[in-house]
């Protein structure tokens, strides 16, 4: 990945035990960065690091991770944490809800209910500062993106495009289906930590009314 | 110290530094000046440390009344800057003083013009830099590009005794035809017959360009029949040339993190402030490198920043 890039592949799908692996390392890797590395980029099946080719080669990155990856065994690599992300589900903040119940033969109660079942695990955050890309939607939820793109989805839209739900974090231009909307503020520039998950983490959704995504709202809640 | 009003504010003018480390993980892109060549040797110019913040002015420029007294470089493009009535060159320092107005035209050779100031322009550090990202609307003067009535400020900075200036061999030439170095991509077997094409032809800068991505058109850049049309989204670089749907390619840049598109190769660090410099109708020729070479190249072009840090040091 160009001469300051280094990806690093740990398997070629979608998979969450890939991913778990992927997380482990970047996590293990943080502790203890190898001399050179200015910054570590965990993905769906991939690392990138970053480096400073004044200081390191390619192939002690590649030894060094490797040896990371060797001794995963023997590092304590704290478990993932679980994020509860209350939606308001359809009307206004969810506006393609029933695009994705009739294109998928179910109803709107469905959609909510198999929607806020699983746990998400977040594959990869980017698009925009804090857009997280989940795995694990159920499949009766699978619904192409929209033809046209809106110009503007507003933030905290929860979304879905063919087999991954995500979380419009910012507002931003966007083509996939809007289900809902979550009060939460989810990235903020300004807080210590501006996103509360790692790639890695999980993510739960709980549907709340809208009393309750006005209250929450109000409070400017963070997770 | 409020030290700068803008008066216009030009075509796209924003507040860049080295750029913001340690958060692409949360999809939060680098940013930064994206010729970080002519960014760093306007600070030097002022005698400010690496790392300073400065304006990016890019094709249109500006006009600034001054508040503050302050020495101000220029850097990059040039921009037929004027202080007062008075031309200023591109890669020198100047002294300016309450009253004065420094006025940027449009660009007469490259793209993006930097201009530095004594202690650097002061807006509030945001997750560890002054950069900004328009796209996110934080960092740099409150996440968007300048505007008429803006207030500058600059930090603290000791006054240079004499201006400097950058002796002329070390100045870029700016050319409408440019060739960018370039080393196989992560992706580079997605295609066959496309990859030779791709270094044979010579592309255009599509309008659509900015600190998101350069587009440029050419020749079709067609993937092999057997490879999936996109790719598993994966961490993008700056540099990163990507080739979308409509087998164009696209230049990464500085205010994006991810791609899904197979990327065929990635221009070489030493050559990015090239594509910053290139405007839309010039064209575009790429010529394969190795990595080793990338290497080299990008060693010989820290050791000549260091050698100008020297030589400005000393005037």
């Amino acid at each position: 990945m160009g001469d300051r890039g280094l990806l690093v592949e740990y398997g070629n799908a979608i998979d969450p035990v890939v991913n778990q692996k992927v997380r482990a390392i970047s996590v293990a890797a943080g502790k203890n960065m190898p001399p050179g590395v200015l910054e570590i980029v965990p993905a769906y099946r991939s690392l990138m690091i970053l480096y400073d080719p004044l200081v390191t080669t390619p192939a002690d990155l590649q030894n060094a991770f490797l040896s990371i990856e060797k001794k995963l065994q023997d590092t304590v690599i704290p478990a993932p944490r679980t994020i509860t992300i209350p939606v308001c589900y359809g009307g206004e903040f969810g506006p393609d809800i029933e695009v994705v119940a009739e294109s998928n033969g179910i109803s709107t109660p469905d959609v909510i209910r198999l929607h806020s079942q699983p746990e998400y695990i977040i594959y990869i955050i980017g698009f925009s500062p804090g857009f997280p890309f989940l795995g694990g939607l159920p499949e009766a939820l699978h619904t192409p993106r929209l033809k046209t793109p809106r110009t503007a989805v507003p933030q905290g839209s929860v979304a879905i495009a063919n087999e991954q739900t995500g979380i419009y974090s910012v507002e931003s231009p966007g083509g996939w289906q809007l289900i809902g909307r979550t009060p939460l503020k989810l990235f903020d520039s300004a807080r210590s930590h501006p996103i509360p998950y790692h790639p890695g983490d999980l993510i739960r959704f709980v549907p709340i009314s809208h009393e309750k995504y006005f209250q929450l709202l109000e409070k400017e809640s963070t997770p | 110290m409020n030290t700068f009003l803008v008066l216009t504010p030009g075509s796209y003018t924003t507040v860049q530094d080295n750029g913001r480390y340690g958060y692409q993980q949360m999809g939060v892109p680098v940013s930064g000046a994206l010729d970080l060549f002519s960014f760093k040797i306007a600070n030097f110019l002022v005698g400010n440390p690496e790392g300073c913040a400065g304006l990016e002015i890019c094709i249109a420029g500006p006009r600034l009344a001054v508040l503050k007294e302050a020495d101000v470089s220029l850097a990059g493009a040039d921009m037929e800057a004027k202080l007062n009535s008075k031309p200023v060159e591109p890669w020198t320092s100047f002294r300016v003083t309450p009253g004065d107005v420094l006025s940027f035209y449009q660009v007469r050779s490259g793209c993006r013009a930097y201009m530095a100031v004594t202690g650097g322009i002061d807006t509030p550090e945001v997750m560890g830099s002054r950069a900004t990202y328009a796209g996110g609307r934080f960092g740099g003067y409150h996440g968007r590009p300048l505007k008429k009535g803006d207030i500058l400020k600059r930090g603290k900075g000791r006054l240079l005794n004499s201006p400097k200036h950058l002796h002329s061999e070390y100045r870029p030439r700016y050319l409408s035809e440019i060739v960018l170095r370039a080393i196989a991509g992560p992706q580079d077997f997605y295609f066959r017959e496309g990859f030779k094409i791709f270094f044979q032809s010579v592309f255009s800068v599509s309008t659509r360009s900015d600190r998101m991505g350069y587009r440029l058109t050419g020749p079709e850049i067609v993937q092999r029949e057997d490879m999936p049309q996109s790719i598993i989204s994966e961490p993008s670089m700056p540099g990163g040339i990507q080739i979308s749907p409509d087998r164009q390619p696209i230049i990464l840049l500085v205010e994006q993190t991810m791609g899904g598109y197979a990327k065929i190769a990635t221009v070489i660090s030493t050559d990015i402030p090239n594509i910053a410099q290139a405007i839309p109708g010039d064209s575009i020729q790429f010529e394969k490198v190795s990595l080793e070479t990338a290497h080299v190249l990008y060693r010989e072009q820290q050791n000549r920043m260091l050698e100008i840090a020297k030589k400005l040091a000393e005037q």
